[in-house]
């Protein structure tokens, strides 16, 4: 049976001692985020995650949800579960305090969500759902519906949901058929069917408010005449009670290879009553808002669950005894020698765990920048900021979700027959990892959202803040011997993703196709040259705490560190290689011989 | 009425102790520390006493290093209303300090606080000497009951009815408060502490005393004059294979060569 513990310590490292977290706690309304705080705080949501969350991650795989009489049933026990989550306040951590929110930064969300997601994906989702719901309206709502919703959406009372999806549009919401029509006293209503909703319902909370995108009737064809409309399931009277049903009903719900526990519902609605969220006609700008913090609550996805099924796994190489290690019995004394011993479970073992701890200390990079950008006096500094979280978003959502899906696919392996069968957990990582490739937009989409709209931007500001601390890092390094069998290599792919980033802007400009067909290989180089990066920093770090500490920390970043070097980041010259085949052979094949 | 809960910082439950390389201490360079599982467990019973109407403070006490202030905020973040940091200046984490020496300077603060109850864990989890708390009741002359799995005070205030769980079973006692009760692990399940709770622990008051301002110490010779001392830890030997006996006969042979009989 598969436990789960919070590494804390990894943690602390990457927001402190790698990102300098500290820093945080200087800007104008994080003043409460300060050392003492945030480990009492990621203290708690480690017991939480381990105790209330993780204990439901199997049972609520096995039973999944119900659709019964209309409504949904969430597996035994989501219920009691979520309301310590909600009574707990954790729902409101990132919210804005003026609203009941806690105003705590998203470096730290992310470490919290990450911990979440490892226990339990599926029930973590519910209230994620809900957080990108406040989020949305934060940033687009008017102060009435502000007044109205985000308190109780923020302390847990209510549930959220991102309509977009409809059985005709997935990807290309252009497609998008839902109509609102206005009434006189300025709400809508709203007709349409949407499918594929997380957390569409459920008996988790007592009211769902739902983000829907729909047309106006005046609204011009396409992806430039989507509005986004709040559309709560049952309705607000002015005294605050529950109202009555406000014409939305669930139609049924989807049976998944994964995140079984997580209701994904089509919703219908019948002249359910609305409310416009932002300006007509730019609903999509604001369900960005949403889908960018999102992504990058999907990218932790990847990586938290490549960690879960590490802890599995390892546990696991270390207790079971099979065969002898190749240059000799190393416990003569045992009918055999733990599976650790083996050349190649340690390859699998050091890889997920090189992806993982890479994955996190870029996701905390990422999430400090979105921070600065929130907060940081200096307008510059905040453009900046934005800009590099922007480029890096569909690099964390789509790396490390592939990345993801290939960890839990390893710790699998580890397990050899016992990881195939439903006993230890290690299947339900590999089925609850996969979906983090695809929704949010695919990872194709994301890498066609990296080579088209994130390059491209402000001609190529966006790529300046990620190149220059590279680029100034090198320089600093190159003649430090201690960090040489790191700097070289990260010069060598970073020399690489430099090159594909010039032919893909020159070959693109040319030939739209060429930049489509680059386009994943490019993200996957991007990716390993982004962890590259973040390991080399770790291990400059590391060689430099590692004398005098007795925990091994330090000293097994660095080889972990060296692990990545050698054994993963090769990985960039396949990767330049293909991409730099160019798009013929992907294009020219003949359509009919598919 | 005041309840006084004391409280220690112990290495994580989870936390993998190694002998350091003097022989006489334990590595806790980069473990991480909590407060003792059974002082969250006395916590919680005064939070819920408290939460009952049947007291109106809780106040949490550690005699420790300056950083047991993180257990003392942990404590505060459960709901406690006030701690107060005994700083020991690490005496007792060098064996400076002895159980009676600690029982003393608790006694010392139980005295200035004047609280009807005290609640202590029946041990902590790292040492488990079970010591501190008969002690302290012994240097108050308060009547105690140990190993509380119920503790129920009547409605006015006079007394409290303690379920102990004792090797026979369950005894029922009576106590006249003030009075001084240990928990055991099934009295509660202690809460989670709010992440609001969390946030407004750090403004709740916190006052720090120096050990040697509280007296109390004077008639053991004080720091350094420990009646203990640590003359060495060695790790558990690591389990042995085990081996397959055909008979009662070879079991009872097998058992007498390892002079275990």
């Amino acid at each position: 049976m598969a436990s789960y513990k919070a590494p804390r310590r990894d943690m602390r490292f990457v927001y402190y001692e790698l990102h300098d977290g500290e820093r945080l706690a200087q800007l104008p309304g994080y003043e409460e985020a300060t050392p003492d705080m945030i480990e009492a705080i990621l203290e708690e949501a480690a017991k939480i995650a381990e105790n209330v969350l993780q204990p439901l991650n199997r049972t609520g795989d096995e039973e999944g949800c119900a659709f019964e009489n209309g409504t949904v049933r969430t597996p035994a026990g989501f219920k009691e579960a979520y309301t310590t989550f909600a009574q707990g306040g954790w729902t409101s951590l990132g919210g804005d305090p003026q609203y009941g929110g806690q105003g705590l930064p998203s470096a730290l969300s992310v470490l919290v969500s990450e911990m979440l997601l490892s226990a339990n994906l599926s029930l973590a989702m519910y209230p994620g759902l809900g957080e990108g719901a406040c989020h949305a309206l934060e940033a687009h709502g008017s102060d009435e519906l502000k007044q109205m919703f985000l308190p109780k959406l923020m302390d847990g009372t209510w549930g959220g949901t991102m309509c977009l999806t409809e059985a005709q549009c997935g990807t290309d919401l252009g497609l998008i058929r839902s109509k609102a029509e206005p009434r006189e006293d300025g709400t809508y209503l709203i007709n349409g069917t949407k499918t594929f909703i997380s957390a569409g319902d459920h008996d988790l909370t007592e009211n769902i408010i739902h983000l829907v995108l729909a047309r106006l009737p005046d609204a011009p064809r396409g992806i430039k005449g989507i509005s986004m409309f709040l559309v709560p399931k049952f309705t607000i009277p002015a005294d605050g009670t529950l109202g009555s049903n406000n014409g939305v009903s669930c139609g049924g719900i989807e049976h998944k290879m994964g995140i079984r526990g997580s209701s994904t519902c089509v919703l219908n609605f019948d002249d359910a009553v609305g409310y416009l969220v932002g300006v007509p006609n730019k609903g999509m700008r604001a369900m960005f808002t949403m889908m960018n913090s999102a992504r990058l609550g999907v990218g932790v996805q990847g990586l938290a669950l490549a960690e879960a099924s590490y802890q599995g796994a390892v546990e696991y190489a270390r207790e079971r005894l099979q065969g002898r290690a190749l240059n000799g019995a190393q416990l003569p004394n045992k009918p055999a020698d733990p599976i650790l011993v083996h050349p190649d479970v340690r390859r699998m073992l050091l890889t997920i765990r090189a992806y993982t701890e890479g994955a996190r200390a870029l996701t905390m990079w990422v999430a400090q920048e979105i921070d600065l950008a929130h907060k940081h006096p200096d307008p510059r500094r905040r453009r900046d900021a934005d800009d590099l979280a922007s480029l890096l978003t569909p690099v964390v959502k789509a790396f490390q979700t592939d990345t993801g899906f290939e960890c839990t696919n390893l710790g699998l392996q580890v397990f050899g027959g016992h990881g195939y069968i439903r006993e230890h957990g290690m299947e339900q990582y590999v089925r609850d990892s996969r979906i983090a490739m695809i929704y949010e937009g695919t990872n194709g989409i994301q890498a066609l959202d990296l080579v088209g709209r994130k390059l491209a931007a402000h001609t190529g500001r966006y790529l300046r803040q990620f190149f220059h601390p590279v680029q100034e890092f090198l320089v600093a390094h190159a003649e430090d011997s201690a960090l040489e069998d790191f700097i070289q290599p990260l010069a060598k792919a970073f020399g690489r993703l430099q090159r594909a980033t010039g032919h893909i802007a020159q070959q693109g400009l040319k030939n739209p196709n060429e930049a489509g067909a680059a386009a994943t290989d490019y993200l996957r180089l991007f990716g390993l040259v982004a962890l590259a990066y973040q390991w080399t920093r770790m291990a400059g770090i590391s060689l430099e705490k590692m004398e005098g500490d007795t925990s091994g920390f330090y000293a097994a970043k660095v080889a972990t560190g060296r692990f990545y070097m050698e054994r993963i980041l090769p990985q960039s010259g396949a990767a330049f290689a293909t991409l730099m085949a160019g798009a013929k052979t992907i294009m020219e094949f003949p359509d009919e011989a598919f | 009425m005041k309840i006084l809960v004391t409280i220690k910082r112990t290495p994580h439950r989870d936390a993998r102790m190694r002998v350091a390389a003097d022989g006489k201490s334990l590595e806790t360079g980069d473990i991480a520390f909590e407060i003792n599982p059974f002082d969250e467990i006395a916590v919680e019973e005064a939070l819920r006493i408290k939460e009952a109407g049947k007291a109106q403070e809780v106040v949490a006490v550690t005699v420790g290093l300056e950083v047991a202030r993180e257990q003392l905020l942990a404590a505060l973040a459960m709901g406690a209303d006030r701690g107060i940091l005994v700083n020991s200046g690490g005496a007792a984490e060098k064996q400076e300090l002895d159980s009676l020496q600690i029982a003393k300077t608790l006694s010392a603060v139980i005295q200035s606080e004047q609280p009807g109850l005290v609640i202590m864990g029946k041990l902590a989890t790292d040492d488990e000497n079970w010591q501190i708390a008969p002690m302290v009741a012994e240097l108050l002359g308060w009547p105690q009951a140990t190993f509380a799995s119920k503790l129920e005070l009547s409605e006015d205030g006079k007394t409290a009815q303690v379920t102990r769980e004792v090797d026979a079973g369950l005894e029922e006692v009576e106590l006249t408060l003030p009075a001084l009760v240990t928990v055991d692990l099934r009295i509660n399940e202690p809460r989670y502490a709010s992440l609001p709770g969390i946030m407004k622990a750090k403004r709740k008051p916190l006052d720090v005393i120096e050990i040697e301002d509280l007296g109390g110490l004077a008639d053991l010779g004080g720091i350094g004059q420990s009646c203990v001392r640590t003359v060495s830890y060695r790790a558990l030997p690591a389990k042995e294979k085990g081996i397959l006996v055909d008979s009662a006969a070879a079991l009872a042979a097998a058992l007498k060569e390892r002079k275990l009989v």
